[in-house]
């Protein structure tokens, strides 16, 4: 059977990120010819500004060279506008007579720049800043011209302007505005911004309206006039008012546009063989000049074109970024601040350092910042996930970084950071090599950033960092999604959250079904799905879908955590960090006889065997004769106690007795991340019990629940949730917590990040007023705890999956 | 001269898994089993620090390592990009339900 054949219009970025998307859903689906008017394979438009600045070279910022095309079998014809569409037909035709016919096509013409409707607007010397033919046309002209002027303060006007300044002219940037960068900035943070660009030496006419373009004697542009009479000399002219989207052909071919080619949320345009991706197209009446919604874009086009059928395009907040000027300015969502708004603002002029963060309903919906961007990442994340914001109001414009991350010293602010400092604690990456990556690779995620160079690939305390600079460098096209928003891996496009929902919904209780049913990519998924997957079927369906060992991770397969020689770490229960001298006896036996490297005491108040070999972990567990302390799992850790009203001058409650209570009514318990308890008998809290997922402090009248808390990679304090007078209810308000948070939290995702994520509203409404329904909780978290046994005295006892543990032989 | 030996059924080998074989004062060999019965030996030590790949993820046509998580081809040893570099790995055959390696 021949092929369907698909061809593309415009060989810019929101098109071939479309045919890569599609090529890795459904790689043999077509025949693709690809037109492009431009003589140049597909760069990255973006990194226009640093050539021009002479930071980066044409080479460097090719996405997809010739070969890329060849080597995926796509036809392309570079050089070669398309100028009809002949839809009856189905055949498009170029400028030269080639035709080719299509069963499907895509239109991705990108923009045009506007060009002002002035006298002398087609001069030589007059250009606009959107191809590799206008940076060219601009370095050609500073070589040996003196005088520029740029007509337009907007992010593409500036960047033309500091590029030139950079090469050596006098530049001059006209704006009708009252201030720059008027779309992106408010008025105070503008003023700053044109203060620091004068101090480099770039000069401002505002509020001023272009009425000419002078000829000179040369024939050449030589001024500019503007409507009050005044003028400026101009060797240079660069446009840069705005784009508009390039429509033309679409219009011609008959199909429906409306300021861009109309287009349905699943970028289908009126006719359902054509689709359109960029910025070419108006969607619900909108158009994107930015790459991080045109990408978004490209993925549900792709997912149509492959015959999925699934995906829909449903646009969100955008952000945006000044690149190059070395001038730190960041946007997003609306900070303009109207109707029922309030705003937060930090005003130090001196300091160079101005913040407005806009609240609408409880909710962050805008950011500008200028001079300090550290957490530009941070308020577009809060602004799509878009959850209550009053608990951390004081906090906001702190920033997230207010407390430091660990482990690169405590280095939060990506812009100062020298290019040899290290970003990477784990994986030893400097700030040099993940900019260069970013460059050379043509990369606008996170994600592809630790692919790339490894960095915030290990304990991920260093991604907010990674974003950071990934801003710094691609600006609004740095994909920096939430976690909610944010497909589960390749192998499928549902966010956790869909997937979880589609599997109550669908009632799945299998790996097996879960990927036939939810049309997963691979058959058997990959190593960062399976994990998830198995979880959420087992904490949805406990005691009806199978757990999967094969899906777990080696520690969970095993049940000790693996070393880096391979041996294993075995951590024997402990309840609440009480033991007894005839458990003390027999693990210094069990260590003598098995050769066990090291014994230590652990930060969470267990004794760990360190460098067992894997053939001894059933004898050394029978031997041991405790139950396993779940050490290696995501899963109930340790419940830290201290001494307590039983011999503490201080206690007020009995804390050890709580602690134990509380870990054996939670053993067992599978977990989205790792979950760790702490109960101290008085206000002193000599447990640690503010750093944990769930901390109980024993007061006089009762106990204090707090919830949230993390003692790791990111210090985070836990938040107050309740007080309980009754050791019962202790119980049963964590259980209710706990058992919230294994129903509704991500994988991986820890106690303090679900609540960052759903809010302490909703988690105290489920759990403290809706009494019912805590019961209800609390009652499903005992039936799933009630399938859960020992796993070391399952090995030992039963034998399951010795196999495991003894190797074959020749 | 490597030749064929017999060294356990296809059933000893669990689905999306791994057994190791151990050999006197050799490195030990990881034989994978895929979720479609397609057996696959390697050198059981990772590329990148030597890591047991036998302890990994199986998915597909290849490994996760469980130390720091490079993805590894199980039918050539190779690492998947970006990382970069290869470990053994040993032709296998099936006869009946007996699996064989060819070893020296
Ligand atoms: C054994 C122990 C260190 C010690 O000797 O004291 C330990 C050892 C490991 N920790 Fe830990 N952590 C240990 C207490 C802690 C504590 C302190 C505590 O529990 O009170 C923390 C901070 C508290 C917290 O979790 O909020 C801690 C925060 C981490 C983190 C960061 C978690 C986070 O969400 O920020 C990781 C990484 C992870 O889990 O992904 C980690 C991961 C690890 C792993 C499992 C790394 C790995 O995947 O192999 C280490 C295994 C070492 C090995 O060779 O077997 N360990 N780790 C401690 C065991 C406690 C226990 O008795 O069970
Ligand atoms: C200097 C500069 C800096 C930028 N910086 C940023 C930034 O920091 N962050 C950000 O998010 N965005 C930035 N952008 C915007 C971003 O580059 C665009 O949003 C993006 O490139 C649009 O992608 P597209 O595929 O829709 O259009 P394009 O990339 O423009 O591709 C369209 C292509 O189609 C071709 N074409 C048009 N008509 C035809 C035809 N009839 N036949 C054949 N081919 C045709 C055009 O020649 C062009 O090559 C910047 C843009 C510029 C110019
Ligand atoms: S025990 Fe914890 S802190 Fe120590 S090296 Fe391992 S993961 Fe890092
Ligand atoms: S040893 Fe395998 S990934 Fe590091």
């Amino acid at each position: 059977m021949d092929k369907q054949k698909l061809v593309m219009v415009g060989n810019g970025m929101a098109g071939v990120r479309t045919l890569e998307e599609l090529l890795k859903l459904a790689p043999d689906a077509y025949d693709i010819t690809v037109f492009g008017a431009e003589p140049h394979a597909n760069y990255n438009r973006i990194m226009l500004s640093p050539v021009l600045t002479g930071e980066q070279t044409l080479p460097e910022i090719m996405l997809n060279d010739v070969d890329w095309y060849a080597d995926n079998g796509i036809t392309l014809h570079l050089g070669k506008p398309v100028v009809e569409i002949d839809r009856g037909r189905r055949v498009v035709r170029a400028a030269d007579g080639t035709a080719v016919p299509y069963d499907r096509l895509l239109l991705a013409t990108g923009s045009n720049p506007f060009i002002l409707p002035v006298p002398g607007k087609d001069l030589p010397g007059v250009v606009t800043f959107r191809d590799i033919a206008d940076v060219n046309q601009m370095i050609d002209a500073a070589g040996c011209h003196r005088h520029a002027v740029v007509i337009g303060g907007g992010l593409l006007g500036l960047e033309a302007a500091n590029g030139l300044l950079a090469r050596g002219m006098d530049v001059t940037v006209v704006h009708l505005g009252e201030w720059l960068l008027d779309r992106q900035l408010d008025k105070t943070a503008a003023q700053l911004l044109q203060q620091s660009l004068e101090a480099k030496g770039l000069k401002f006419l505002l509020q001023k309206q272009t009425a000419e373009l002078v000829q000179g004697e040369s024939g050449r542009v030589c001024a500019v006039r503007f409507k009050d009479g005044d003028a400026v000399p101009a060797d240079l002219v660069v446009m840069a008012v705005g784009i508009r989207p390039n429509y033309t052909l679409a219009e011609q071919s008959g199909l429906h546009c409306d300021r861009g080619v109309v287009v349905n949320d699943s970028l289908q345009t009126f006719d359902p063989r054509v689709y359109a991706v960029g910025e070419c197209v108006s969607h619900r009446g909108v158009s994107y000049g930015l790459v991080a919604p045109l990408f978004d874009m490209a993925k549900v086009a792709a997912n149509h074109l492959a015959n999925f059928g699934i995906a829909r395009y449903v646009p969100a907040a955008t952000s945006t970024k000044l690149k190059v000027t070395g001038i730190d300015v960041f946007s997003a969502g609306d900070f303009t601040g109207t109707d029922g708004c309030e705003q937060i603002t930090l005003s130090d002029p001196m300091g160079g350092v101005y913040k407005k963060l806009v609240v609408k309903d409880d909710k962050l919906v805008g950011a500008c910042l200028y001079g300090d961007t550290a957490d530009g990442g941070w308020y577009f994340r809060l602004i799509r996930e878009g959850h209550a914001v009053h608990e951390i109001r004081d906090q906001l414009m702190l920033g997230e970084g207010a407390i430091g991350d660990t482990g690169h010293q405590g280095q939060n602010r990506a812009m100062g950071m020298p290019d040899e400092a290290e970003v990477c604690g784990c994986n030893g990456v400097c700030k040099g090599s993940i900019v260069k990556a970013i460059q050379e690779k043509g990369l606008f995620t996170v994600d592809d950033v630790k692919k790339h160079t490894k960095a915030a690939s290990s304990c991920g305390s260093c991604s907010g960092l990674v974003e950071q600079i990934l801003i710094n460098c691609v600006g609004g096209a740095a994909d920096v999604k939430p976690k909610s928003e944010k497909a589960i891996c390749g192998c499928s496009d549902m966010t956790h959250g869909q997937l979880r929902q589609a599997i109550r919904d669908k009632h799945l209780t299998s790996l097996a079904d879960t990927f036939r049913e939810l049309a997963w990519r691979s058959p058997d998924g990959c190593a960062s799905c399976r994990p998830a997957v198995n979880y959420y079927l087992i904490s949805t369906w406990p005691g009806e879908a199978k757990d999967d060992p094969q899906s777990r991770f080696i520690n969970e397969r095993v049940h000790a955590n693996i070393q880096k020689d391979g041996t294993y770490s075995v951590v024997p229960r402990m309840w609440g960090g009480v033991t007894n001298p005839s458990e003390l006896r027999r693990i210094a036996d069990v260590a003598d006889k098995y050769d066990i490297p090291m014994v230590k005491v652990t930060g969470g108040q267990r004794i760990d065997l360190l460098g067992v070999k894997k053939e001894d972990l059933p004898k050394v567990w029978q031997e041991l004769d405790m139950p396993s302390g779940h050490a290696y799992g995501k899963s109930l850790r340790t419940v830290k106690t201290c001494v307590g009203s039983e011999f503490c001058r201080f206690g007020t409650q009995d804390s050890t007795q709580m602690g134990i209570d509380l870990e054996k009514d939670l053993f067992g318990m599978w977990s989205p991340a790792k979950v760790k308890l702490a109960v101290s008998g008085c206000p002193r809290n000599c447990a640690e019990s503010g750093i944990k997922d769930v901390g109980i402090i024993g007061v006089d009248s009762g106990w204090e629940l707090y919830i949230g808390g993390n003692g790791g990679i990111k210090t985070e304090v836990a938040e107050f949730f309740c007080k309980v007078k009754t050791r019962e209810e202790v119980m049963e308000y964590s259980g209710a917590f706990l058992q919230l948070y294994r129903e509704e939290a991500f994988y991986l995702e820890r106690t303090v990040h679900f609540l960052q994520r759903v809010g302490m509203d909703f988690i105290k409404q489920r759990v403290l007023q809706d009494e019912v329904g805590r019961s209800e909780l609390y009652a499903r978290l005992k039936f799933a705890l009630s399938f859960e046994q020992d796993p070391w005295a399952e090995r030992y006892a039963k034998g399951v999956a010795s196999h495991e543990f003894a190797p074959l032989t020749v | 001269m490597s030749e064929w030996k017999a060294v356990c059924q296809l059933a000893d080998i669990p689905s999306q898994g791994a057994r190791v074989l151990k050999r006197e004062g050799k490195v030990d060999i990881a034989i994978f089993r895929t979720i479609d019965d397609q057996l696959f030996a390697l050198h059981d030590r990772c590329p990148h620090k030597g890591g047991p790949l036998s302890q990994g993820i199986v998915s597909g046509r290849s490994v996760a390592c469980p130390l720091h998580n490079w993805h590894i081809d199980l039918a050539t040893g190779q690492a998947c990009a970006p990382d970069e570099g290869c470990t053994g790995h040993i032709a296998l055959k099936q006869e009946a339900g007996t699996v064989y390696l060819a070893l020296d």
